[in-house]
């Protein structure tokens, strides 16, 4: 599973120039969607994706803090991801680099442009404590289209997730015991949904293989009919009439992809 | 001598209930998942591959090269992303507790990887981080002289305990807590890795090792049976 050669990469295109795919998917279809929750019995809240062989982790972890200075009565969200070295032979150890930082970052805007967590409502004491909730992202296996599934993990968990107790005594969070409480959370989900560019074909949930040859990325965070983050990634250039096609392409999605996690959900 | 009870009502000489799975990670040469209890460890190995940069390669024998990492939720008060003093530590003595099986001299200027995760914490990491190296090696391909299977031995107050969990390993009581972590090349007698804190007499200590050797025995037996059924979870 190294680079991916022009050979295949060519074959690809000749595929996809016919309206078809290696894996027989339609050009707008997601693989095969499992999603499993609560795994982790040390997390708040947990969530296994598998999209295909693509397979992340995402914890939810929760601890009492002090608010920053310009929102004394709102809760804080970090998201970080980390791009293992045992999901692929192509990451190295080390501090992230760039592919992990952006996804943390685009799961980030996506969680908090759309409001999904309502962060007034995990405020403690205002201007002295609050909570922060922290959502990591781990990968397990690179199959292609990482950041969708990051996304998916993401809502997944913070779905599953339960407040910890907080002795309001000792100011300290109680492991361990939960409050009982569900994290505050709109309803609609929020979804980062990206669509590749590979020569005139746009495609949804690339493969690795397909991810390789992509020109252009486009990647959308939204929640029923609101966009509320984007990200056009990669350096080749799109023509306005293929961005309009895109957000239609990318909408249409994203009421398929979100009524199949609700189903699984549930 | 005061007999003590363990919190989950196990026997002294019985591990928690294990699962083995061989085959978690399709992209990898060989990967498995091991865990005792509450304790998740999955490996993942690449290669062998040539190593570089290249003033690292040893032209004489190959290099195993191990890393363990315990993700941010797998323990109650989150862990920050990247590496540790601890992980940097275990990493290393993972590596020295799998070497002697691994024949490493077939594979002179190339690296073999191994990746550890811990998914979920609740003491004996290492030894489940290493059970699952081994096996995640062996479905690799990597030529062995052996598997190797590893188990902590816990003394609480006086009584000695196999396989401590995190309740036990911070047992306060009497003379406290001492943690043991070995690990055997699981055919034989040889011991692979030790290590120690606590507080303990060399009587005792002869006598843990004798019955983490006994332990490790049956973490063998499933090691084995999850190395024949790959993709199987098997429970032991």
């Amino acid at each position: 599973m190294n680079e991916t050669s022009n050979l295949t990469g060519e074959r690809i295109k000749k595929y996809l120039s016919e309206g078809k795919r290696f894996d027989g998917r339609a050009l707008d279809e997601f693989r095969n969607l499992e999603i499993e929750t609560g795994i982790s019995k040390n997390a708040e809240g947990s969530a296994r994706v598998k999209l295909g062989n693509t397979e992340v982790l995402v914890g939810i972890k929760m601890d009492a803090s002090t608010p920053y200075p310009d929102s004394p009565d709102k809760g804080n969200l970090m998201v970080t991801a980390e791009l293992t070295p045992l999901s692929s032979p192509r990451f190295e150890l080390g501090p992230p680099k760039f592919p992990a930082i952006e996804v943390g970052r685009i799961i980030d805007r996506v969680i908090r442009e759309s409001k999904f967590i309502e962060l007034k409502k995990l405020c403690i004491k205002e201007g002295e404590k609050v909570w922060t909730v922290f959502i990591d992202i781990y990968s397990i296996n690179d199959d292609g289209n990482l950041l969708d599934a990051a996304g998916i993990g993401a809502v997944a968990a913070l779905r599953n997730a339960k407040i910890p107790k907080y002795d309001e005594k000792t100011e300290k969070v109680v492991y361990g015991e939960s409050s009982g409480k569900a994290v505050p959370l709109k309803k609609e989900l929020p979804l980062s949904i990206t669509a590749h560019k590979i020569e005139n074909n746009w495609i949804i949930d690339p493969t690795r293989q397909e991810e390789d040859i992509s020109q252009a990325r486009v990647a959308i965070g939204q929640a029923s009919g609101i966009i509320s983050s984007m990200q056009k990634g990669d350096n080749g250039p799109i023509t306005i009439k293929e961005f309009d096609e895109v957000l239609d392409l990318i909408e249409k999605t994203y009421n398929s992809l979100s009524s199949s996690i609700e189903k699984i959900l549930k | 001598m005061a007999q003590i009870k363990r919190p989950d009502g196990r026997k002294f000489e019985e591990a928690r209930p294990m699962k083995a799975k061989v085959g978690i990670v399709p992209n990898a040469n060989g990967s498995a998942m091991f865990s005792f209890g509450d304790t998740i460890a999955i490996a993942a190995v690449y290669g062998p591959k040539k190593m570089h940069p290249q003033h690292s390669q040893n032209p004489e024998k190959g290099t195993l090269r191990c890393n363990y990492n315990m993700i941010s939720f797998s323990v109650n008060d989150r862990i920050r992303p990247g590496t540790s003093r601890r992980s940097t530590e275990i990493s290393k003595v993972t590596e020295w507790a799998l070497e002697p099986v691994v024949m490493i001299d077939n594979f002179p200027s190339m690296v073999i990887d191994v990746h550890i995760q811990i998914l979920q914490a609740n003491a004996s990491t290492r030894c489940a981080g290493i059970n699952a190296a081994a096996m995640a090696l062996a479905h690799a391909g990597i030529p062995m002289r052996d598997l190797v299977s590893s188990v902590s031995v816990g003394k609480l107050d006086k009584t000695l305990v196999v396989d401590v969990n995190k309740y036990e390993e911070d047992w306060e009581d009497g003379e406290g807590a001492t943690d043991i972590a070995m690990s055997f090349s699981s055919n034989n007698d040889e011991l692979n890795h030790i290590q120690l804190d606590g507080h303990i007499t060399s009587k005792e200590l002869k006598e843990a090792v004798k019955m983490g050797r006994e332990a490790t025995k049956k973490i063998y037996e499933l090691q084995k049976k999850a190395l024949k059924n790959v993709g199987e979870e098997i429970e032991g």
